[in-house]
């Protein structure tokens, strides 16, 4: 480093004052309890998912035991790979076909539904409204079992599997993009398609030339959450799954862990899950960073938050 | 109620049709399913197949079924007791400790994490994106005899040969905080966050020390995040069958939803396991109503 600069006192983020000039203490200074304790919840919350990741790249069978780097069991093995095991493979075409499926169906009806509701003030509306926030704070178990029994003694034409899976993966999903759908709705205000209206477009028009565009970055948020949450479901799966052929990756790492197909071929599998989760949040991210460019925002934290549906 | 415009009034039909479908969704596959659920429990079984035959008239619902689940609460040889007590106390204790971690960690990437906001956001959402069973299976690892917690404990001069998955209620409750944390965190951030400065300049203005600051202004303006925080992180808590099977299995840390479970899987007993949901659901549902009631509240406001 340059000599100079060493004689120069680095700028320090807050100067400290002389003791006696504040009495209450700097109310600037850094924290650092507080920042020590978040950061060791950061590490406790990090650590052993990187530890879960590192194994599924172990050359032995072992989970607790470090024993070289092979890609065995993603690609390796011929019999307990994901590539080459067709239980663990289609797991993987299973967890993606119900993402997907379930993020086409739920997010333009819950967009809808959102749209709907907000404009269509009545007493149904309202009622309506509450079934769907009623649905977002059930434990999902009331919900699974309730589906089940639906499927199996009233709706039989909905047959567990994939058919079943999807529906009820949708009406667990359902509230996301309404409620974020409609908290945008508010923000937005009537302003723009009452301009809209008054420059001539029709109801409809106004909806699809304005209001649609402006609800752009909710409807893709709504639709990250949805497929992230319905890649990581569980229980709803669970209970609705019928065959080995319907189980996705949650299904089947939960069913293997004691005894079955054990190893690292579940972390390699548990990785896999993951990356998609990961790729889904890094898209929303980019796609809502890009869709809110011109508005006044904080920028990366407002999209960080709106893709967590906060 | 807001305002109504006329072209509301005229466009009324055109909101009806949006909302229809998810409407339609909605009271199909999440309404319907619970008078399923309450026919299943008033019905009977086929005595030779051991099945379910659900009554769809209410007038002719049997109290079979409850009478049955009442004798496994308080009869002889009751044994719905125990895991439901479990559920009350895992609950109770995950969340507490859930709220205890949470609440510093928002506080402070709320209020001091300036330029860095970001990267912290990042980390703390991080875990909401990685899938619960990966999360689950990472602590299987960590936990197993020979695994790297163990070897730590040792390491350190501990007994090193705890069997941490065989049925302790301790990594039952860890699981299940470590599982639901970061919906309590991101709960309270959003709030947190959202909270005016100006009014804690102001008590600190007038005379109030940090720490009277944070008790008589920051706490109180954050209650109704820290209610409907626990109430986000409890009630998945209350219905988790999964977290104590993965990291324990042990019919000394079962909870109600593996009684549900079980129930609605072994022949003959389905409309237990329904009459046993029912009596979830309808415990829970204070909770519920007062969460909902609160938002409904709240977004009244914001409007």
């Amino acid at each position: 480093m340059a000599s100079t600069t060493e004689s120069v006192p680095r700028p320090a983020r807050a100067e400290p004052l002389p003791e006696r000039s504040r009495p209450r203490g700097n109310p600037w200074r850094r924290p650092w309890a507080l920042e020590g304790f978040t950061w060791l919840y950061i590490l406790w919350s990090i650590i052993p998912i990187a530890i879960a990741v590192l194994f599924s790249f172990n050359k032995g069978a072992s989970q607790a035991t470090w024993q070289g780097f092979s890609t065995k069991w993603y690609v390796g093995s011929q019999v307990t790979s994901v590539l080459h095991n067709p239980s663990l493979h289609q797991a993987v075409i299973q967890t993606l076909i119900l993402g997907g499926l379930t993020t086409l169906i739920c997010v333009p009806i819950g967009v809808c539904f959102a749209i709907g509701i907000d404009r269509w003030r009545t007493r149904t509306s309202t009622g309506l409204n509450l079934v769907m926030i009623f649905s977002f704070v059930i434990p999902e178990l009331l919900l699974a079992v309730a589906l089940f029994l639906l499927v199996t003694q009233a709706l039989t034409f909905i047959s567990l599997g994939t058919p079943a899976e999807v529906a009820g993966l949708v009406v667990w999903n359902l509230s996301w993009p309404a409620i974020i759908v409609r908290a945008r709705l508010v923000s937005i205000g009537r302003s723009y398609e009452e301009a809209a209206a008054d420059l001539g477009a029709s109801r409809m028009r106004a909806i699809r030339r304005v209001l649609i565009p402006l609800l752009m970055p909710a409807i893709f948020a709504s639709a990250v959450l949805v497929f992230a949450s319905t890649v990581d479901d569980f229980v709803i799966v669970e209970q609705l799954s019928s065959t080995g052929n319907t189980q996705p990756m949650s299904v089947l790492i939960y069913s293997n862990v004691h005894g079955g197909l054990s190893g690292p071929a579940l972390n390699a599998l548990a990785t896999i899950l993951l990356v998609i989760s990961l790729a889904a949040a890094l898209i929303g991210f980019i796609a809502y960073r890009w869709l809110t460019r011109g508005e006044r925002t904080q920028g990366s934290t407002e999209a960080l938050t709106g893709i967590a549906g906060i | 109620m807001g305002r109504k415009s006329t072209s509301d009034k005229r466009n009324r039909w055109l909101w009806i049709g949006l909302a229809a479908p998810g409407a339609i969704w909605l009271l199909v596959l999440f309404v319907a399913p619970f008078y399923v659920m309450l026919s299943v429990a008033g019905g009977g079984i086929n005595e030779f197949f051991q099945t379910v035959v659900p009554v769809w008239n209410p007038l002719h619902w049997s109290s079979f079924n409850f009478s049955a689940v009442w004798h496994d609460i308080v009869g002889a040889g009751a044994y719905i007791g125990p895991p439901a007590l479990r559920t009350l106390l895992y609950t109770g204790i995950a969340t507490a400790i859930s709220l205890a971690v949470a609440y510093p960690v928002a506080y402070f990437v709320s209020r001091y994490a300036g330029e860095r906001k970001s990267l912290f956001l990042v980390l703390l959402i991080a875990p909401f994106w990685v899938s619960y069973m990966m999360r689950m299976l990472a602590w299987i690892d960590l936990l197993q005899q020979g695994g790297f917690f163990n070897s730590a404990l040792s390491f350190f001069g501990l007994p090193g040969n705890t069997d941490w998955l065989g049925g302790k209620s301790v990594t039952v409750i860890l699981g299940l905080v470590y599982g639901y944390i970061p919906y309590l965190i991101l709960v309270l951030y959003a709030f947190l966050d959202r909270i005016d400065q100006r009014l804690l300049e102001a008590a600190r203005d007038l005379g109030l020390s940090k720490w009277r600051t944070f008790w008589s202004v920051t706490i109180p303006l954050s209650k109704p995040a820290i209610v409907a925080g626990c109430f986000i992180t409890a009630l998945p808590m209350v219905g988790d069958y999964f977290t104590n099977q993965l990291l324990s299995g042990a019919p000394g840390t079962t909870m109600i939803g593996n009684a549900i479970e079980g129930q609605l899987d072994s022949p003959g007993q389905t409309g237990q396991g329904a009459v046993l949901a029912l009596m979830l659901l309808v415990v829970l549902l204070i909770p519920m109503i007062y969460y909902v009631a609160s938002t409904a509240r709240a977004s009244r406001e914001a409007i």
